[in-house]
């Protein structure tokens, strides 16, 4: 094992989710008025009409399945009946379309930003760099899926080396030789997903930590008493205040 | 019962000329800002008309509101499942081309252009892109019915009254009738706005029901703009927050006014209490049939000079002098006490609290034109009865397609008009004409001091807002008098001006009010802007 194992599959994994859960925090903390999904459909409706929905679905499936194949141990599935064989089926298979429902949301997403007058106006330096650590880790994430079915070469069991040193970050017990000796287009995959993560709490993404469940259980009407600011105003807030004009 | 207090406003529709003076000075207040260029959260729109965003009223089409299902009150737009399966794309969201693509002007070409033979032209420019555009939609594009013959039709209201009877209302149309309906939001006691949020970030303030977006929890899932059916949340594009009208709250709480209230040159504003059963809001919206809803709404305003309510108002922890300022509350005299006051859409079941005094004036203008003596009371009341067209569509209006409520608020304002002639004119005044439509000449004299001598303090009666800060209010104000003279804040920690912020609205409020209650010219010294050295560009020339 190297010491680039150990940079990456032990070290950037803790500086992952050391940013991801600090940076999720200071900007709840400093930026409550930024977290927003910064909706562009004002601007445009046709288009996001197919994208958005086509985009969501899939990556929220796509979420769904890492949690699957990257929390549950295989043990649990085969104690559960699932034979290896029947998994990976239905893994590639629901994964495949999954992917390939979110490439083509994304890629109309980003034909629209990029050809819609109003919404290319609308859209920041921010957004842009956030679109290709994106789209860098959905397309290597389809090309994982593919090669690792055996669609292409052999089919790779990622269950036996990828999922456990996975699983071994969280134990507090990591395990970088079992990453070492996978594949390379999971290494691959791995960094960019890590990369995103890092990135994630400073862009738009973290609308996805808002997703609005509440809501079903809730009161339709909201009251709420004034507050005790002095009447006249609200309270000032701390350090300096941008108007957007 | 649980009462709660409310403010509300009330527009004398007869008296709004359209100069558009309340929506110019509520945008130059409130959304002269990048993001929010197309929004006016006060808008005035002839009528008929399409109204801003168009078509707006056309609620098959944008499902605002609530709506009855079983016998039980649902948002239009469907329930709350539906409204999250549908929050990455929602199909009911107006876009832009629906309000107006909002521009500006080239003006440094008109003097940056070099010396040629033509005049230099100053082009219209997209706000929203910065290109060149072509001017085909504003707010009021269809203003005073232009385009009439081809844009009024389309009209949502003309369109559901022309299903009903047809060739009566297109003939009587080409005798156009027109006026304008200011409108703000609605600050509705039972807000489908507030019920469409996902993120819970819309809310009704206890203390006096104004609705609110808290603009650090809102999330951007614009569910509210589709919620509302008179379209008065807007969508801030640039910064993805919601935001719509706050009925001035800083104002509302030191006992002000609104902007579009003060600035009003009609005078037609209204601005006061209502107490309210908070218990029963729901059920009232509930009810089943439309021609009842008004009078549910009706039902739900507690009478302020009722011991009973008083006694529960003090339970439920409304101060005294709400109370007190509830009793002299010029809207609810003219809702519930005379009854000439009119909800807006009571058929979308959000019990809206701006109301409506219906326009006498497209009747009197007709009578006038059949060469009949248009103040006389039975003159009148006949014209009321066989002038069925603008009827039919105010009820449409004020009263979900009911005529009886609108015609018996005209028949008032009619017995008012008449009833006063004759005062005024020295001569024996006729005690059967109020009583024709229920009243005494009493009450319709009290009314006519109200809408037609109208004094500032019997159009808006505002309780300042309670809080234990009130001390705090105080103590900032009088700093105005303080060492360096007016506007001259004690020097902070870290320089002059440093330290706690004076609340914007605290610093100018003495002076405003002081201005506005005064018989004399008072300056304004403690305002910081000063117009007459301004350069129009955002700062002041020092010469
Ligand atoms: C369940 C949680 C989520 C909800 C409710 C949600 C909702 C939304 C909404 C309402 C928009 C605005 C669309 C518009 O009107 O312009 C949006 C945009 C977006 N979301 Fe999500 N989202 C969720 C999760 C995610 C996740 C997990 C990701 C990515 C990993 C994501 C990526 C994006 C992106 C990239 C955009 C911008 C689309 C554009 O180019 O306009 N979202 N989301
Ligand atoms: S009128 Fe105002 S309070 Fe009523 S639903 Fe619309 S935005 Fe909400
Ligand atoms: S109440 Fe204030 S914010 Fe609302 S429309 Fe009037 S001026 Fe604008």
């Amino acid at each position: 094992m190297s010491a680039q194992d150990i940079l990456l599959w032990v070290a950037l994994p803790y500086l992952t989710i050391a940013v991801f859960i600090t940076g999720t925090f200071w900007r709840y903390r400093y930026d409550k008025f930024g977290w927003t999904t910064r909706s562009s459909q004002l601007h445009e409706r046709k288009l996001i009409r197919i994208a958005s929905p086509l985009f969501h679905l899939g990556i929220l499936a796509v979420v769904g399945g890492h949690v699957m194949g990257l929390l549950i141990p295989e043990g649990w599935t085969s104690a559960a009946g699932l034979s290896e064989d029947a998994y990976h089926v239905m893994a590639v298979g629901l994964g495949a379309v999954a992917g390939a429902c979110t490439l083509a949301g994304v890629s109309l997403l980003i034909y629209r930003r990029r050809t819609n007058g109003p919404v290319f106006n609308a859209t920041t330096k921010n957004d842009k760099t956030m679109y290709v650590f994106l789209v860098a880790a959905i397309c290597l994430g389809l090309v994982t899926t593919i090669i690792g079915s055996g669609v292409i070469g052999d089919g790779y069991n990622y269950r036996e080396t990828v999922s456990p040193w996975f699983r071994s970050i969280f134990l507090l017990d990591p395990k970088p030789e079992l990453m070492a000796e996978s594949l390379p287009s999971f290494k691959v995959h791995a960094v960019a997903g890590m990369l995103l993560f890092i990135i994630w709490p400073f862009t738009r993404l973290v609308h996805a930590f808002s997703a609005p469940v509440l809501y079903l259980f809730r009161p339709y009407v909201v009251y709420r008493e004034r507050g005790p600011h002095d009447p006249g105003s609200r309270a000032p807030r701390r350090g300096w205040e941008k108007v957007g004009s | 019962m649980r009462v709660m207090a409310q403010v509300a406003m009330v527009m004398n529709l007869d008296k709004c000329i359209g100069c558009h003076t309340c929506s110019v000075t509520c945008k130059q207040a409130w959304t002269n800002r990048a993001g929010v260029e197309y929004v006016w959260f006060n808008n005035v729109e002839t009528r008929p008309g399409q109204g801003y965003p168009r078509t707006y009223q056309d609620q098959e089409r944008w499902k605002g509101g609530w709506e009855l299902k079983r016998g039980r009150l649902r948002l239009r737009s469907g329930g709350r499942f539906k409204r999250l399966a549908q929050i990455f794309s929602n199909p009911l969201l107006p876009t832009l081309s629906d309000y107006y693509e909002p521009w500006t002007y080239d003006y440094d070409t008109l003097i940056s252009a070099p010396l040629g033979e033509h005049t230099p032209v100053a082009q219209p420019k997209s706000l929203i892109t910065g290109k060149s555009m072509k001017i085909e939609w504003s707010a009021n594009w269809d203003d005073d019915l232009a385009g009439g013959p081809e844009l009024a039709p389309k009209d949502p209201i003309l369109v559901k009254i022309r299903d009903q009877v047809t060739d009566r209302v297109k003939m009587e149309f080409e005798q156009a009738f027109m006026f304008y309906l200011p409108r703000i939001c609605e600050h509705c006691l039972n807000p489908s706005c507030v019920a469409a949020c996902p993120s819970g970030a819309m809310y009704k303030r206890a203390e006096d029901g104004i609705v609110l977006v808290d603009q650090d929890q809102c999330r951007g899932w614009r569910m509210c703009v589709s919620g509302c059916p008179y379209k008065k949340v807007y969508f801030n594009h640039r910064t993805g927050k919601a935001e719509k009208c706050t009925l001035c709250y800083p104002r509302i709480e030191v006992g002000l006014p609104t902007v579009c209230s003060e600035t009003c040159v009609g005078r037609l504003r209204y601005m006061g209490l209502f107490l309210y059963d908070a218990d029963k809001v729901t059920a009232a919206a509930a009810t089943e049939n439309e021609h009842d809803l008004l009078a549910a709404q009706l039902d739900l305003l507690l009478d302020p000079n009722d011991p009973e309510v008083q006694a529960a108002a003090r339970h439920d922890g409304i101060a005294e002098d709400w109370i007190e300022a509830a009793m002299a509350s010029p809207v609810y005299r003219l809702a519930k006490v005379y009854k000439v006051a009119l909800p807006l859409h009571p058929e979308y079941r959000t019990m809206p609290m701006v109301w409506y005094i219906p326009p006498l004036s497209p009747v009197v203008d007709a009578l006038r034109e059949t060469g009949n003596d248009a103040e006389d009371a039975g003159n009148l009341f006949g014209a009321l009865d066989s002038l069925r067209i603008p009827i039919e569509y105010l009820a449409e209006l004020f009263s979900a397609g009911d005529p009886a409520p609108v015609a018996s608020s005209l028949r008032k304002l009619a017995a008012m008009r008449s009833y006063m002639r004759d005062v005024n004119l020295g001569r024996e005044p006729q005690a059967s004409i109020p009583e024709s439509v229920g009243m005494t000449e009493e009450s319709v004299y009290e009314m006519y001091r109200l809408l037609a001598i109208a004094k500032y303090e019997d159009r808006y009666v505002i309780p300042k807002a309670h809080a234990e800060t009130a001390r705090g209010l105080e103590e900032t104000a009088c700093s105005l008098d303080g060492d360096g003279g007016p506007g001259q804040y004690e020097p902070g920690p870290f320089g002059s001006a440093s330290g706690r912020p004076i609340p914007v609205a605290v610093e100018t409020f003495h002076a405003l009010k002081e201005r506005q209650t005064s018989e004399v010219f008072v300056p304004l010294e403690s305002i910081r802007v000063n117009l007459s050295g301004w350069n129009g560009r955002g700062g002041r020339d020092e010469s």
